[in-house]
């Protein structure tokens, strides 16, 4: 071997320098970063400024002066900006929320029919499944307000059952009668709630300590359905139907969903249920079978084996995609604005085309869904952890 | 990383030894339709009740569904009339309209053209998903041909051809073009935006983390709002970008953004090893991403990246909000016509069934692509 060389002049130069070409890089990309901004702001200012359009979120106090179809809370369109894009963030959640609920009980139920022994079940919710997840879900919502919209006019609803009316102006529905003492049912439904959690912890205790098995599921469901019963009961048992009734072109009484309502909810639901039932098959299929055989010659019985093995093993892998379902039925209930759902960006969009504040509206409308998007996140990602393997 | 014992894609792995391929045929009582009837439909009391509510319900709906689709339906006619008076459905509608529905606004007597660059468009390809033609000889000639073939058809105003503006595209050519246009520009940003973000750089990482989660956690619609009505105040005074190519930007950067997560996937799941061993052999950063750290990568999440390219696909659907005419677009505007507008759901069907083809075709060629990586590797 020859003299180890002295290095080479041209490799101690900073160019070469790991440390200092990441600085360089930073430094380069920051600045890029930076003016950029800065040359977009100057022609945003530049341009508004010449259209004439004012900037800044002072409209939000202005009256809005359109009227929105339907709203969680009170609005007319003597109301301000600010009111009615509220009233579009509460729709948007509204439906949100009602469509995570039913994709979950859709996609749970199209999941366990898909890894069902029996054949014909698993091949019809395959059907589903590969059908509705190839389809966009624009088309979905498209084709269900189509439906809808094409559905007969109020004097000829089809009635399913008594009092419920299916119409191209919705869907009508009787509700009970306003009581006093109703509210003191909710009460008693969280009162029976809390005393079936309460049980069901302490029977766990009880097992843990002594092995000792006590069931809950009954006394747990007596708790929670029993309690309310008992409480209707005691004031009389008051039940009085708001039944609907058709008066001249539309009915009068009763509830309604309103069609723009329906079809999204209808549109989202299929299309996400699709995602969640593929997300559910995984789940249990990526239990072990041998999970199973050990619980059974343990002496579980079904049921236990369901609960106590199967489920809390297939939760940890279906319940993270299952939260990014959640945000992109969210996000997709912004196809309310194309059949007039008035969620938060229709709202925006008509915000928008009236007073010519793009910037502004588009901001809002996305800092709110990231917001949404943010907490259902933080939410679910708690549950996860609740969850997830617990390493002793 | 060069892997000299995976065998060529479509290739077959060498024949097994003989002995291990001897089997006996099973017994006849395992094999027969009542044993499987026995086996898929009534093993249990549940599953037969189940089976029985089933066949019930399939027995309801089936025959009045094949009523409907088939035996009363319309298949041909240019008289809205002879529909109206048909129980069954009207397929009428789709061949007496077509022509808007496929092309949208094009002009119609150049209609061929688009014609012709779909079918180039689909050669392209076909050719492309080949593993025959994984070739960069083969492939960069191949794109520019047919690219510049659907170009050029496109657009014209060469060799005689008309000029069309991009404003006037429509149909499924437009379908086209938007999801090309964002998985091709989509991808390398996906990419790009992957590394950063797994970058020692605190900056680089900060810059990509903020843009990616920023981006997946709004809707693509105010993507689009932003790419047709903000990005224009953007811009200079007197300086313009055609809103088409906008519109295929935003949803790219979107694409990018989701696509960046699931090859992040695939990076952090190489073994550190692999880093080592790259930078023991004296490669730079760019040398070992793209020689060693890249190529497994991508294989490990081949399928969450076809996920999402067929999730693009889909997506092009949502310019229907911001007015530019594919396919449902179109469809949506051909049944304003209130002599058809009472058979959009065969309309709409068709459009479903066109989507339908090409995700299905995806994702299944995706199942493919994933066998062959997969041969001969185990690990």
């Amino acid at each position: 071997m020859a003299d180890i060389q002295a290095p080479r002049k041209s490799n101690t130069s900073i160019l070469n320098s790991i440390a200092f070409r990441g600085v360089a890089y930073q430094v380069l990309l920051a600045a890029g970063v930076a003016f950029i901004g800065y040359y977009l702001y100057v022609n945003v200012n530049a341009n508004l400024e010449r259209q004439g359009i004012a900037t800044g979120f002072d409209f939000l106090s202005e009256d809005a002066g359109f009227d929105i179809g339907e709203s969680v809370i009170p609005f007319d369109s003597s109301q301000s900006y600010g009111r009615v894009l509220v009233a579009g963030i509460l729709n948007t959640l509204h439906v949100a929320i009602v469509g995570v609920f039913l994709a979950t009980i859709v996609g749970v139920l199209m999941g366990i029919a898909r890894v069902s022994r029996n054949w014909l079940v698993s091949k019809l919710a395959s059907g589903y499944v590969e059908v509705c997840r190839n389809v966009p879900v624009v088309l979905h919502v498209i084709f269900w307000a189509s439906v809808i919209r094409n559905l007969p006019s109020p004097r000829q609803a089809i009635t399913p059952f008594d009092g419920i009316f299916i119409t191209n102006r919705g869907i009508i529905y009787p509700i009970p009668e306003a009581h006093g003492i109703y509210p003191w049912l909710g009460v008693a439904l969280v009162v029976g709630i809390i005393g079936a959690f309460v049980l069901g912890r302490r029977a766990q205790k009880r097992r843990e300590e002594t092995g000792q098995f006590i069931p809950t599921f009954w006394p747990g469901l007596g708790l929670i359905l029993g309690l309310p019963t008992v409480v209707w009961l005691a004031a009389g048992a008051p039940l009085v139907w708001d039944v609907p009734a058709l008066r001249g072109f539309n009915y009068q009484g009763g509830a309604s969903l309103t069609p723009e309502f329906v079809a999204l909810l209808i549109g989202i639901t299929v299309y996400t249920g699709a995602f969640i039932a593929e997300i559910v098959r995984a789940g249990i299929q990526s239990v072990q079978h041998g999970q199973v055989e050990a619980a059974r010659s343990l002496g579980l019985r079904p049921g236990l084996v369901m609960r106590l093995v199967i489920l809390p093993q297939a939760l940890r892998v279906i319940v993270p995609p299952t939260t990014s379902q959640y945000l992109s039925l969210t996000k997709n209930s912004s196809l309310g604005v194309l059949i007039g759902y008035p969620d938060l960006v229709n709202v925006g969009n008509t915000t928008l085309n009236q007073t010519g504040q793009a910037v502004e509206a588009i901001a809002i409308m996305m800092l709110v869904y990231l917001l949404i998007s943010l907490t259902i996140s933080v939410f679910m990602n708690t549950y996860n952890r609740l969850v997830a393997i617990q390493e002793r | 990383m060069v892997d000299s014992a995976a065998p060529l894609p479509g290739q077959k792995p060498a024949a097994e030894p003989a002995a291990t391929k001897t089997t006996t045929p099973p017994p006849v009582e395992k094999i027969g339709v009542l044993r499987w009837l026995k086996e898929n439909l009534f093993s249990s009391p549940f599953n037969t009740v189940l089976t029985i509510i089933t066949l019930f319900l399939l027995a309801d709906w089936i025959p009045s569904f094949f009523q409907w689709g088939v035996i009363d339906a319309v298949w041909y006619t240019t008289d809205h009339n002879v529909c109206r008076a048909a129980d069954g459905a009207c397929w009428a509608v789709v061949a007496e309209k077509h022509r808007p529905m496929l092309f949208g606004v094009y002009p119609y007597e150049e209609h061929w053209r688009l014609v012709v660059a779909l079918i180039v468009y689909m050669i392209t390809i076909i050719l492309t998903l080949t593993p025959r033609f994984w070739n960069l000889k083969i492939l960069v000639p191949l794109w520019i041909v047919g690219g510049g073939t659907v170009a050029l058809m496109l657009w014209g105003g060469l060799f005689g051809l008309t000029y069309v503006d991009s404003s006037q595209w429509g149909g499924l050519p437009l379908t086209m073009v938007l999801f090309t246009g964002t998985v091709v520009i989509g991808f390398p940003i996906s990419i790009l935006f992957a590394l950063g973000r797994r970058s020692h750089l605190p900056a680089i990482k900060a810059i990509c983390v903020t843009l990616i989660e920023s981006m997946r956690g709004v809707p693509l619609i105010t993507i689009l709002f932003v790419a047709v009505n903000v990005f224009p105040l953007f811009l200079p005074e007197g300086m313009e970008i055609d809103k088409l190519f906008r519109v295929i930007v935003g949803m790219a950067i979107f694409f990018a953004c989701y696509q960046a997560e699931v090859i992040r996937g695939g990076l952090q799941a190489i073994p550190r090893g692999q880093y080592e061993a790259a930078e023991a052999l004296g490669l730079g950063y760019w040398q070992h991403t793209v020689k060693i750290i890249m190529p497994q990568a991508l294989r490990i999440c081949l399928p969450g990246i076809v996920n999402h390219i067929i999730a693009a696909l889909k997506n092009t659907s949502f310019v229907l909000i911001i007015g530019l005419f594919d396919i449902l677009t179109a469809t949506t505007a051909v049944m304003q016509d209130p002599l058809w507008r009472r058979f959009f759901v065969e309309a709409y069907l068709f459009v479903a069934v066109v989507y339908f083809i090409f995700c299905y075709a995806l994702s299944k060629y995706s199942q493919k692509v994933e066998g062959w990586l997969s041969e001969g590797r185990r690990f």
